[in-house]
This record gives C-alpha cells, structure tokens and sequence, in this order.
C-alpha cells in the first residue's frame, strides 16, 4: 500500500487524457485513496454528431450512405445494419447472391479492422512499444505481414464496395453494380495467401505474453444456426437471452450517464453484458469453419476463452473465418440476375442487428407512407461495452496496486484497448486519468 | 539520402468518423517509406509517443462543434508551419453541419435523455472559419493519392497538384458514358470537385457529392435538369445537404429548393 511517511494513505492519481491507438477520442481517469479504488471513468470527450436527431426527415434509401459517417473504421457494419432494417420496414427479399456478397463484403471489413487492431493497435501494448512503425523495426516480418493482410482486407472492400472507406455500392435492396465472376478472381489468390498469413497471426498473438485476468462476463451476440454471425440471427446470451432483434429495446436500455458523451447499454433488471470477438466465439464457436477451429486452438484458445486480453487471438482467428469465408463466397459466386431487388417505398418499422468487427450494431428506424424516417436509433458496440470497460478497470486496478503510477496507467490503456473501443461511434464516447488520494 | 533534420508531422482530430486518418493507415504499401521521410511526432489513433510541437506540417480531420475545440484549433494552428485541413468535416463542416439547418437543442434532446450533460455549439463549422489554413484537401474521405501527393508536396515546398474541375472531366477520361444521358440517372457530377476518379458513374450510380462543390458550379442548371429527371424539392433540399451541405455553393442552392 502506498502511505505517506507520517503512515497516512496516499492520494494516487492516474490520468491519460488522450487516449492512444483507440479510434476517436477518450480520457481514463482513475483516482485512489490507499488501496481503496475512490472513482474510475472511461470517459467519452468525442463531440456529439446527433445522427440519430438529423436521420429524421431524411429518405429510407440515405441511411446507408449517411450512418456509414459514423464511423470510418466500420462503415459497412453501419451500412449493412441500416439496408437489414430497411428491408425490413419495408418488407424486401434479396438474391441469395446479393446476400452472398454482402457477407464477402463484411469479412473485407472485418480483416481490415481486425488485422488494423491486432497489429497497429494491440501487439505494441503486448511487446511494449509506443506503435506499429516502432515495433517494424524489431518485427519487420511480423509488421509486414499485418500490412499485407490489412491490404487484401481492403482489397476485397474496394472492389466490391467501390472504395475503402465510406463505400458507394450499398443500397437498400442490394448493390449498384454487382461483380462478374471474372472481376472476383484476382481476389481468390490473394485471399489463399491472407488465410496463411491469418492463421500464422493467430499463432504469433498465441506467443504473445496475456496476462491472467477471467471474468464470467455475460456475452451477448448474435447467432445463426448454420453460420458465424455477419447480418442475421437471434441475439443470444450465456446467461439466458434468446430475442429476435425486434424485441432488442424491450430487454436492453441505454443510460445516459454525465462523464461521458456515449450513452451506456444495460441489459433490464440484470446490467452490464459484453460484445465483440470474445461474444461472438464463446457463443458461435461451432460455428467457425475447422480452420479457424484450429487456427483458435494454435493461439492457444480453449472451447471457452473469458480472459479480455486474448481477444487478440480472437480477432485472429475471426480473421482466418473471414478469409475462409470469403474464398468460398467467390468459389460459389454466381451473380444475381439483379443487382437489386425493387424497392417499394412505405410506412413500416424495421429492425437491422449486425455484427460490427468490435460487437453487435443496432438500427432501428420508423418510415412514413412515402418512406421518409420518421425516428431512429442506433446503438453501437463500444457504448454497450463502455460500462464493462469501466468494471475491467475497477478490477484490474485493484489487483496491480503495487505498480508505478506509469506502468498502472499504461496497463490500463490496455485493459481498454482490448475492446478495440471505437469512440467515433460510440458519441453519441475516452481520457484515463489516476488520481491517488 | 537521409535528412539530418526529418520534417516533424502532426494528425489532429476534432469532430469526424476517424475515416480520413486512417486513410493514412491506410497507405499499407507506403507507409513504412512515409515513417521513414518524416517523424510522426503526434498521432494518437496510431502512437502513443507524443512530441512537442512546432510542428512542419499538421493535417487536422474534423470540424468545430464545441468552445473546447474552437479554442484547441487556436493552439494547433500556432504550433504548426503549415496547417492542411482532410476531409469534408474539416473543409465544410461535414455531415454533422446538418445541425446548422436546424435547431441543435432539439436534436440534442432526440439524442440525448439527458441533454444538459452535453454541450456543443449550435453549428458545425470548418476549421478555415477559426484559423487560417494553408491547403483544404476535401472528400469524404480524402483520396489516399491525393494525400500522398499533398504530404510530398508540402515536403518538397511545392504546391500540390489537385484538381478543381468536375467529376465529369474523370468520366471522359475513364471512358465512363454519362449515366444522367444514357439513362437518365440524377448525377451530381456537373457540379462536384473531381478526386474520387469518377467513382459513382462507374458503379452505375450517380455521383452525390463527396468532394464538394467544383470552381464555378452551375448548381441552378443542375437542379433544373434534376426537376426533369422527376426529382421533387424536397428531393434536391436533401440531395445538396449530405457531406458538404454547409459548403458555399451547395448550402446556397439547397436554400433555393427549400419551401
């Protein structure tokens, strides 16, 4: 315990105000008295967008393209939870085609932002270094690897979605234009090399050293009886929810608390749960192709992995899914004979749930009779892990009292990256800062 | 040839989607060379070394939605030689200077349960509204082309060659056939700073807007070329009011449609 001489406890302070390596902008402020945690916050200074105020008014066929600009790490989570919602509304099926290639286009996203975590955001903390470009010089095959991954992650996102980010091709009802089987190909080698460098990622964040740090957390995430959730399924729990998306709002509520710009997601009647990789594997985990089975037992994952600081190996093995995945995409492709289906404007409500590379995304939107949004609601991963975050704080913190105020405040930048927090999306969202008493 | 003193490189963020710096990010195939020409002295989306300023050149994404940030942007701009402005949020205000048209409170409480623990400004501005800016790079998001070329230029203490002429100039050098006249597509392109090489008509989809207004837009032409292709006033009231909606030409033509 850290004491004055006179034997008095101290006053610690830890405090970062601007969050490294995290997508947008946040603070961490943590204050001890003693050994006693007096306060702890991981606060959202991002500015608020109000998206959800200037949805309203606007076409049902716009809110792919304007949710997209929440965020510039997933703009086709975004795009993809608000066509499944509109869809809805509006009472449209699509091609198994149009369905196929929104899932190609998805794991483009998720190796891009996954591989973009693992090794420009994540492995420094592991290895301690202050960046990617740092740890290139010591790791260069390693760093390069991570480039040439990300690279063919956005490959598959530009060529189907037009660009990288903010894609143009999604529309509600389908694409623009949709791909020939040729235009595919030159991904199909490129993808061949990317599950190799997949599946040696996963072993390499195998080696990495985690510390030991379980929790029996409650995971929510969606879950599909014949695949790893991308666009579809119920949203499920270990601990006992089982909801079609509609009912989300009935049994999840957000709470604005005054610290932070992000509203926080409690499940009614029971608190906090957690999203993202950890969610996705512990609750889908028969659902990854065997690949990424063995690719998960490789990084030294069991059936169960509850431990926040391997969600790097996690994200690994998601990312060998998405290269499997995509390959048999582009093997089966047969193009739709639309690129579209038609779209009748109306009055509806619909409901879209996706899984974002950081956790489940969800829209909801209610259309007038010409289709315009009369309302709508978005709740991104990162506000419904923010409060999780704040209690891996709480405890990690109290368990590593001995450490230097500096090397407590790195290890809690840690703690937080490990939810890969996306702050863009969640202001609607981070500074740490310790202070000891 | 390795510079004694490598030129010392900041990326600053104000309100935006994070998208135009990791534009940056994402140079997967540069990258490493840019590391090696410069210091990235702050970047906190992908370092967690800080160094202190003056800065050689500092790129800032985002725009001017709170007292905080349009203090902050006073003490960037004197910390750097040369500031260059990314992306549609920090040229135009971006999508959040929707808010301009509209009553901010109200839209705080839409968002908000308790709205009184947020506070912003009722506009969205750009930064050139606050500071002088020494070049606007605009997209949304920027092209990672025209980045590498603006960073090269400052670097070489030349100016950067970008475009102010319209998409359509990039669909006949694509040898993309007008969509608006072979089948009658509303397009933006007429009137929209090229950048984005004529992505939309590629894709059989109209151009809406990214890059903003071009030099000298006939946004009145347009819009009564749109009228004929169907489109109501309220269609062109949204059509002019995404991205760049609070951009000169854009916000002005918007105005007109609006009843």
């Amino acid at each position: 315990m850290f004491m004055k001489a006179n034997g008095t406890p101290t006053t610690r302070t830890l405090k970062v105000d601007i969050l490294a390596r995290v997508e947008g902008e946040g603070s961490l402020y943590v204050k001890l008295k003693g050994d006693a945690i007096t306060d702890i916050k991981f606060k959202i200074f991002e500015p608020p967008r109000l998206f959800e105020g200037f949805l309203r008014g606007r076409a049902y066929s716009e809110a792919p393209d304007i949710t997209a600009r929440i965020c510039g790490i997933c703009p086709v989570a975004y795009q993809m939870s608000a066509v499944y919602a509109m869809e809805r509304a509006l009472n449209v099926k699509v091609d198994p085609a149009i369905r196929a290639l929104r899932r190609l286009l998805y794991c483009g996203e998720w190796i891009e932002s996954h591989v973009l975590h693992i090794y420009m955001l994540h492995a420094p903390d592991f290895l301690g270094y202050p960046d990617a470009l740092t740890l290139a010089k010591d790791y260069p095959d390693a760093v390069k690897r991570g480039l040439t991954l990300k690279k063919i992650g956005n490959e598959i996102v530009r060529v189907l979605g037009g660009r990288e980010i903010h894609p143009i091709n999604v529309r509600v009802g389908g694409f623009y234009h949709v791909p020939t089987k040729r235009e595919l190909q030159p991904l199909l080698e490129q993808l061949k090399w990317a599950r190799d460098a997949a599946f040696a990622t996963a072993e390499w964040a195998g080696t990495l050293p985690i510390p030991a740090f379980e929790y029996d957390y409650e995971f929510v995430a969606l879950h599909h009886p014949d695949e790893y959730p991308l666009c579809e399924g119920r949203l499920v729990s270990n601990k006992g929810v089982n909801i079609d998306i509609e009912d989300f709002e009935q049994h999840f509520i957000e709470e604005h608390v005054a610290h932070s710009n992000a509203l926080h997601s409690v499940i009614k009647g029971r608190g906090m749960y957690h999203v993202g990789p950890l969610a996705r594997y512990n609750l889908n985990y028969d659902q990854l192709t065997p690949l990424a089975q063995e690719a998960a037992a490789a990084g030294g994952l069991k059936r169960i992995c509850t431990n926040p600081f391997q969600t790097i190996v996690v994200r690994a093995v998601e990312t060998v899914y998405a290269c499997d995945h995509a390959i048999d995409i582009i093997e089966q492709y047969e193009p739709p004979p639309s690129p579209a289906a038609i779209v009748t404007p109306g009055a509806g409500t619909g409901w879209g749930v996706t899984e974002a590379p950081r956790g489940f995304l969800y829209h909801r939107y209610r259309l007038d009779y010409t289709g315009a949004i009369l309302d709508a609601r978005i709740v991104p991963p990162t506000a419904q892990n923010q409060k999780i975050i704040e209690d891996d704080l709480r405890r990690y913190v109290a368990g590593h009292l001995q450490l230097s105020d500096e090397d407590l405040t790195l290890q809690c930048e840690q703690v937080i990256r490990n939810y890969d927090p996306c702050i863009s999306c969640a202001t609607h969202f981070l500074k740490l800062v310790v202070d000891r008493t | 040839m390795e510079r004694k003193n490598k030129p010392k490189i900041a990326v600053w963020k104000f309100a935006s989607c994070d998208g135009c710096q990791l534009s940056l990010l994402d140079c997967e195939d540069e990258l490493l060379t840019v590391a090696e020409a410069v210091e990235i002295a702050y970047f906190p989306e992908a370092t967690s070394v800080s160094v202190k300023g003056p800065y050689d050149v500092s790129l800032v994404e985002g725009s001017i939605t709170t007292q905080h940030d349009a203090e902050r942007i006073h003490r960037v701009r004197r910390a750097s030689k040369v500031l260059i402005t990314i992306g549609a949020c920090a040229t135009a205000g971006g999508i959040q200077a929707l808010r301009n048209f509209k009553d901010t409170k109200a839209l705080t409480a839409m968002v908000y349960a308790n709205p009184k623990y947020i506070e912003t400004l009722s506009k969205s501005t750009p930064i050139a509204d606050h500071v002088f800016v020494d070049f606007e790079l605009r997209g949304c998001p920027i092209s990672k082309k025209q980045l590498l070329e603006v960073i090269g230029a400052y670097l070489d203490g030349r100016k950067p060659i970008t475009p102010h002429y319209s998409v359509c100039v990039e669909c006949k050098r694509r040898g993309t056939p007008c969509v608006m006249v072979a089948h009658g597509t509303p397009c933006l392109g007429p009137v929209t700073q090229a950048g984005c090489n004529a992505l939309c008509p590629a894709y059989q989809r109209g151009c809406f807007g990214c890059f903003g207004p071009a030099e000298v837009p006939n946004t009145r032409a347009l819009a009564e070329q749109w009228k004929v292709l169907g489109k109501s006033p309220q269609d062109l009231v949204r059509i002019f009011r995404t991205f760049n909606a609070y951009a000169d030409a854009f916000r002005k033509e918007s105005d007109v449609h609006e009843s």
